[in-house]
């Protein structure tokens, strides 16, 4: 199959990609840019694993295609952290033990600084609703809840 | 120690040695691995439950464009019959090696019959289409009551049953037979005022981890072998390598990656021998991960289990006689884990006169795996719900009922060994007096119906071999190598014992998990075994870099090591000599070369110990009547958990605990067509607990600590999914007087009873 270039704003930094149009934006992060931190949990958008920002919407990436985001700006997991340190959910869900395997974590991440953005002082139920989309199997989602309200308190004071 | 003691760093709330990397994206799971010139392998599997291979040809498959090396099982070499332990179950590793790719016969959906590597995922993909494979579909057998049955067809016709004297010779799909008898069953029925019999069947479910199973193989040139793998014992994949693969154990090296969650499900080897034969084939890395459909289909979910229980009690509440059958499905070979449910099943009642019988069958399903205390939550849905309509009879509180029949120290086990100091007492009390049992349930109104659940739960937990190292480096930070996979804060906990013992901060600690090449021997991180025994290794280990930091003061002071003091509490080290003379660890460390070279310690154990662990559980419903969909509304889950090592990381695998046994009482099965085809193989339709399915969890950590441990650990990881599904299913009987007895407890089958009983009727077709 034929490939073709194209160019993904990767945490700010343009980056060109050759990819085949049937390549996920999930594996295009994984396999070709070899950005692991974005997770695969089922590949047809039900675990959330793979979250992502897309041009500032919250995204699967594995129901993104890499083609799609040609032109489009992607904020995965590993572009939370700053040279100043953890971003406030970052630090939120290390504080609060808001994971055990971790391999929901990055999804989580980005679906609660995405949540947190649109929505500075959610209920439970709009955690609970916001981040339904992302599965969790150790937790139980207790501690994340808790992560997440103590990050909402974070970024509000910070903000 | 018997006693509950107060430590300075064990029992606090460290953040953990990996948690950085965790929130980073920086940790590296087992499909994170990109090797130069690696190769892509998937996995041809069956289409068919039941099926004879008539024809296989990969010719086609071979020539496709980008293809580097395909396999079938006749790549696998001819192994002998050889039963290998997996932690929490026992298999026969020919019959490993057949689950892993089929021979002859394919015997469930989506057993493996081929593989292909090539140079992208998408090309290894196209290539599986160009396998040609003929099949003659076969009955498939999904029931387990039919397996047993003299009509259904046999998986395999050699097999016999294992019996106790009542084989008869024929071939059969019940591959073993057991029993634990104790006292007289007769006499036991005889003296009961209430007897209740009940039938329950568990339908199959699975882990839900949410990595997939991967692994990358690199075979060298010299015929050694690396694996790049998440599982949870690296040394046990390690061991199932060689074998399957009829390599010298020492040729292969297996390196842990983090792992994304296992449950049970990553004891065992399912890729790993792929990758590596056709490694061997390419002389390139292979690079192979499931997609979330084969884990559905081809992992070792739960066994499915038909049990029947039968138990009786005095009206004061006295039980006088317990007698069950489970039968449980195994898969397509044999080895569910029917033994620990049978042992399990009475775990928390003081019993004279019981008898367990279990049978082990084979049908057209995955071969069954591990799951969270194998067996026991299949086993407890029986007993806990049948103790629950005899404490009604009784007119007992179910905590009460539980409290006169509840075993302690001295009591013998259902199954046999004589239990040592548990917590039983003391969680059924702390259950009692938790601010959940003392707030009423609010009324029920309308179409929602309320009600509150409880049931107990027990697990024997584990031992084992494990293996730490501790350096000591220059600037007094410590570098702590662990042989057990880490799947929920386990190097924490390690790094909380190790701080404690040389009076240092976790902090200083930088913790990893060493490959099979590093670190000695660990078993796997399973049987709620991890803390204890690598926690023991841990302690031993940070105790000899005391000793040495107490022979290298010495030697600063020039005076005898007798004269050195060091207080754990304070990390200061003191001269008995001279009071004017303080050292501090990091200063020790510091000098280490000019006092006689590294200081290193490397200690490994083979613990004995393991405290058994009970926890009790209290939950509230709410019934809607119109649609049998059940919402949880509260949930407390008390446990003895020893002592809790981590606090936040005990907390963590008790509240994970109620998450998994909600969804298995609640929605999780395996739902199989009449043609044994598994119909809901996606996380869409395999529905786990979301985060809008739950309520907030509340935890009670009773800690009786294990005298058999310097830090009085207990497994915590398993029990707490134990209670559960009784404790839901007793909830709903307590909302709309409906006895499930069933799992899942879905809205279809709940409704059904919900008709039947009168509570609610159909509303009235509209046009």
């Amino acid at each position: 199959m034929a490939k073709q270039i194209v160019q993904i704003t990767v945490n700010g930094e343009p980056t060109d990609v050759l990819v085949e149009p049937r390549d996920s934006l999930l594996e295009t992060l994984r396999e070709n840019l070899e950005m692991t931190g974005t997770k695969e949990g089922c590949n047809n958008g039900n675990c959330g694993a793979c979250s992502v920002m897309f041009d500032g919407r919250l995204v699967n990436s594995c129901l993104v295609l890499a083609v799609e985001a040609d032109g489009k700006e992607v904020t995965t997991v590993e572009g939370l952290a700053t040279s100043e340190g953890l971003h406030p959910v970052q630090q939120a869900f290390l504080d609060k033990a808001a994971f055990q395997c971790g391999v929901c974590t990055p999804g989580f991440l980005i679906a609660t600084k995405a949540l947190l953005e649109k929505h500075p002082n959610p209920s439970e139920h709009d955690v609970r609703y916001y981040l339904s989309g992302n599965l969790c199997r150790c937790t139980g989602y207790h501690k994340i809840l808790e992560a997440v309200n103590a990050a909402a308190e974070s970024m509000r004071e910070g903000a | 120690m018997a006693e509950k003691k107060q430590w300075r760093v064990v029992g606090t709330r460290s953040l953990r040695p990996d948690g950085m990397d965790k929130v980073t994206g920086q940790a590296k799971y087992g499909s994170d691995i990109n090797l130069p010139g690696m190769l892509y392998g998937r996995v041809l599997r069956s289409p068919h439950a039941h099926a004879r291979i008539v024809s296989l040809d990969m010719s086609e498959a071979a020539k496709m464009p980008g293809v580097r090396a395909v396999m079938t099982a006749a790549d696998l070499p001819d192994i002998a019959s050889k039963l290998q332990e997996l932690g929490e179950s026992v298999a026969d590793l020919r019959d490993e090696s057949h689950n892993i790719m089929a021979t002859g016969k394919v015997l469930y959906h989506g057993h493996a019959v081929a593989a292909v590597a090539a140079t992208s995922l998408h090309l290894a993909e196209e290539a599986l289409k160009a396998i040609k494979v003929e099949y003659e579909p076969l009955e498939p057998v999904i029931d387990v009551r039919y397996a047993m049955s003299d009509d259904a067809p046999l998986l395999d016709p050699a097999r016999k049953m294992r019996g106790i004297g009542d084989e008869d010779g024929k071939p059969s799909n019940i591959a073993q037979h057991f029993q634990n008898k104790r006292g007289d069953l007769d006499k036991g029925f005889a003296e009961a005022d209430y007897v209740v019999e009940r039938e329950f069947y568990n339908a199959t479910i699975h882990q839900g981890y949410i990595e997939p199973h991967n692994a990358t193989a690199q075979v060298h040139p010299d015929g050694r072998v690396t694996v790049w793998c998440s599982s949870q014992g690296h040394f046990g994949i390690r061991e199932e390598v060689a074998e399957v693969c009829k390599l010298p154990v020492g040729m292969v090296k297996v390196v842990p990656m983090e792992i994304g969650g296992g449950f049970g499900g990553k004891t065992k080897v399912y890729l790993e021998p792929l990758a590596v034969i056709m490694s061997q084939k390419t002389a390139r890395p292979v690079k192979m991960w499931m997609n979330r459909t084969e884990v559905l289909l081809a992992t070792g979910p739960n066994p499915g289990s038909l049990i029947k229980c039968k138990m009786g009690c005095k009206k004061d509440g006295t039980l006088t006689a317990a007698a069950a059958e489970l039968y449980f499905e195994a898969g397509a070979f044999p080895g569910s884990a029917v033994g620990a449910g049978a042992g399990t099943i009475f775990g928390p009642f003081k019993l004279e006169n019981m008898q367990v019988d279990g049978y082990d069958i084979v049908l057209n399903k995955p071969k069954s795996h591990a799951y969270r205390a194998p067996g026991a939550p299949n086993a407890a849905f029986a007993s806990e719900c049948v103790v629950d309509e005899l404490a009604e009879l009784c007119g007992l509180s179910p905590l009460d009922f539980r409290l006169k029949n509840a075993v302690k120290e001295g009591d013998r086990r259902a199954d046999g060994p004589v239990l040592p100091r548990i917590g039983l007492i003391e969680t059924l009390e702390a259950a009692k007096n938790s601010p959940h049992n003392n707030t009423k349930l609010a009324p029920s109104s309308g179409i929602k119906r309320r009600g509150r659940g409880v049931a107990s739960g027990f697990w024997f937990n584990g031992a084992g071999p494990a293996s730490v190292i501790l350096n000591v480096n220059a600037d007094g930070s410590l570098t702590q190598i662990s042989g057990s996979a880490d799947i929920g804060g386990n190097r924490a906990s390690l790094a909380n014992i190790v701080a404690e013992v040389l009076g240092i901060e976790p902090t200083d600690i930088r913790a990893q998990i060493g490959d099979t090449d590093t670190v000695g021997y660990t078993s796997v991180t399973g049987g709620s075994s991890a803390t204890h025994k690598s926690g023991l290794a841990a302690h031993e280990c940070a105790t000899k870099i005391k000793e040495e930091i107490i022979k290298r003061a010495a030697r600063i002071w020039e005076t005898d090591a007798e004269n050195v003091v060091y207080d754990d509490q304070s990390g200061a080290i003191t001269n008995k000599a001279d009071a004017e003379k303080k050292l501090t660890f990091k200063e020790v460390a510091r000098q280490a070369n000019r006092t006689g070279g590294p200081i290193t310690s490397e200690v490994s154990v083979n613990s004995g110990g393991a405290g058994p662990a009970f926890a009790v559980h209290i939950v509230d419903v709410e019934v809607d009547i119109e649609t049998g969909k059940v919402d949880v509304l509260r949930y407390t889950a008390a446990q003895d958990v020893g002592t809790a090592i981590h606090p936040d990381y005990v907390e963590g695998q008790l509240e994970g605990g109620i998450s998994q046994g909600v969804g298995w009482a609640l929605n999780e099965e395996y739902f199989y067509n009449k043609d044994g085809l598994l119909m809901n193989a996606s996380l869409l339709d395999y529905r786990m607990p979301t985060m809008l399915d739950l309520p907030k969890l509340e935890t009670i950590m009773v800690e009786v600590p294990n005298p058999a441990h310097p830090y009085g650990i207990r497994g915590v990881g398993e029990v707490c999914v134990v209670p559960p599904l009784a404790a839901v299913g007793n909830a709903i009987y307590n909302a709309t007087g409906i006895r499930l007895y069933n799992t899942p407890m879905n809205p279809p089958s709940l409704l059904s009873e919900i008709m039947k009983s009168g509570l609610a009727e159909l509303p009235e077709a509209s046009d």
